[in-house]
């Protein structure tokens, strides 16, 4: 088992590690200009000098992403219990949802930016929009998982609304939160960092991206993403084992007897 | 149908409080408007009036931007720069054209991923893991990059929509090509079928839900593709350029107008997709 897992995480970072020479390789063999497509090695050289700026620009875009990813979630969570009761306020408001997750939402940021300055909260806002919509219709989903034998358990034992809602159907809905969750947790940063091609006090990842591209610092970009890349691994992998821990008897992380 | 009238409310519900929201966010705005003209006679339902018709709201009215939009759409030629025909139209180009190059690219991978075992424990960790990525972020260097290569026009912005339209696509048909049942399988081997024979006559059938699933998804993901895009290299115009002039004069019913032709172009797409999707699954016959 030990060695399985092992050689599971062994074949992709021998890709990636042979992506990464490859990149190194060509870049070097063809002697491709470096506002096009620096190496990794000068990429990692520029993390290594700028990151006083990076930490900066880190900072300043993952509070945007936190405050709007904490709001949004509660909000989706919320509006989902309260219309679940209501089925009328269901049947209407799920296809709209539906619907609202295909639109480009990420089209609302200029807006946002006029609302509420150029500052964190703007992007905090246009996250809280975003993620707001998944999770109410994974929500929703999820409540209605738990199965008709088990609400008919909790009937006989006399439970109350309150009582099967936390014992029983918030229980059974955690695997299509969670879904949401992760979903979000990618979302969010997307969200924050195209707020700010909108408009931005003159720090952040997105800011960053979008003047460094235009004075040609092409590794500076690279840099950043690579900031970002990491931050929404880490932010994902968080949640995923968060996930882990508390759906723990879902079918999909129980171990198949050997 | 029992969708249509809840439906209904609530649109005229959020409408409503739409109206009532705008009479909070404009009334500074316009209690200063109306201060610098020395206008200090006018009635509650003046102002109120005066609130839904601003020349620039923080929250426009419903109806300025219905009027907004009728006039960019059917009130300029589709070709005028100022119509939001011909912007939507470039904005279409792209995504559809992203979309078709994106799941094109999505579903080769997804056979390759499902052929070869190396590939599968190798590459797809990271094609999950670059989900993960906010890609979107890659888009101002991508358009730069290809413009170095003389690049330009509606391509580069493809280029990006079908970045984000990959994705989905590679997810979904490596689910969908595993989808027929072990059995199935074992069957197309006692018939001794060839790989290239499971494929045709049993995986890529059995993909068809999945397909278009994630096909819904790639097409809308192709379209915020072309708009962000947009957003960076505004100059050759779409949807996004619209917001980004909008943004940058104040223009606030052209940015909310531009943002309803977008989701309008959204919805119909993924529409169209599901009307695809409704068609085959009838003939098919995996309809419910």
């Amino acid at each position: 088992m030990r060695s399985r897992a092992l050689a599971n995480l062994a074949a992709p970072t021998l890709f990636g590690l042979g992506v990464l020479v490859l990149w190194e390789a060509v870049v070097r063999g063809f002697n491709v200009p470096r506002v096009i497509l620096p190496a990794p090695s000068a990429i990692i050289a520029r993390l290594a000098t700028s990151a006083p700026t990076l930490v900066a620009d880190f900072l300043q875009t993952i509070q945007g992403v936190l405050a709007g990813y904490f709001i949004g979630c509660a909000a989706g969570l919320i509006v989902a219990i309260l219309i679940d009761r209501t089925p009328f306020l269901q049947r209407g408001l799920l296809p709209l949802g539906n619907l609202v997750s295909a639109l480009p939402i990420v089209g609302i940021a200029p807006i946002m930016v006029m609302w509420f300055g150029f500052d964190w909260q703007s992007k905090a806002a246009v996250v809280v929009v975003m993620t707001f919509f998944p999770m109410l219709v994974n929500a929703v989903a999820g409540l209605a998982s738990a199965g008709p034998m088990e609400r008919d358990l909790m009937k006989t034992y006399g439970a109350t609304y309150g009582q099967t809602l936390t014992k029983l159907r918030l229980q059974a809905a955690l695997p299509f939160i969670f879904n949401a969750l992760k979903i979000n947790s990618t979302l969010a940063m997307i969200g924050a960092i195209v707020a700010e091609f909108f408009g931005t006090p003159v720090v952040g990842m997105g800011f960053r991206i979008n003047t460094e591209v235009g004075r040609m610092n092409i590794d500076m970009v690279w840099a950043t993403i690579v900031v970002a890349a990491v931050t929404g691994s880490l932010f994902y992998g968080v949640v995923a084992l968060i996930e882990r821990q508390v759906t723990f008897w879902h079918a999909s992380y129980r171990q198949r007897p050997a | 149908m029992k969708h249509v009238l809840p439906v209904a409310i609530i649109v005229a519900a959020i409408i409503a409080l739409w109206y009532v929201a705008c009479l909070f966010m404009n009334a500074q705005l316009q209690r200063d408007l109306f201060a610098n003209t020395d206008n200090t006679t006018y009635s509650l339902s003046d102002f109120v009036t005066a609130e839904w018709n601003m020349e620039r709201p923080k929250l426009p009215a419903p109806h300025q931007i219905v009027a907004e939009l009728d006039h960019t759409i059917f009130g300029l030629a589709p070709s005028s720069k100022r119509s939001l025909v011909y912007h939507a139209g470039i904005t279409l180009q792209e995504t559809i054209l992203g979309f078709v190059i994106g799941s094109a690219l999505g579903i080769l991978l997804a056979v390759l991923v499902v052929h070869l075992r190396g590939l599968d424990r190798s590459l797809m960790p990271w094609i999950v893991a670059s989900q993960t990525i906010p890609i979107i972020a890659l888009a101002p260097m991508i358009v730069v990059i290809l413009n170095q290569f003389d690049i330009t026009g509606v391509l580069p912005k493809a280029v990006i929509a079908a970045y984000l339209s990959f994705f989905p696509v590679t997810v979904g048909m490596v689910k969908g090509l595993r989808s027929p049942d072990p059995l199935q399988l074992d069957l197309m081997r006692t018939y001794s079928a060839t790989r290239m024979q499971t494929f045709f006559k049993l995986r890529a059938p059995a993909s068809a839900p999945f397909f278009f699933a994630s096909m819904k998804v790639a097409v809308a993901a192709a379209l915020v593709g072309a708009v962000v895009a947009e957003v960076t290299k505004s100059e050759d115009g779409g949807l996004g350029a619209r917001l980004l002039a909008g943004s940058y004069y104040g223009q606030t019913v052209q940015i909310w107008a531009a943002l309803f032709a977008a989701a309008a172009c959204s919805a119909a797409l993924v529409a169209i997709v599901g009307l695809v999707d409704r068609i085959t699954a009838r003939r098919m016959g995996y309809a419910r």
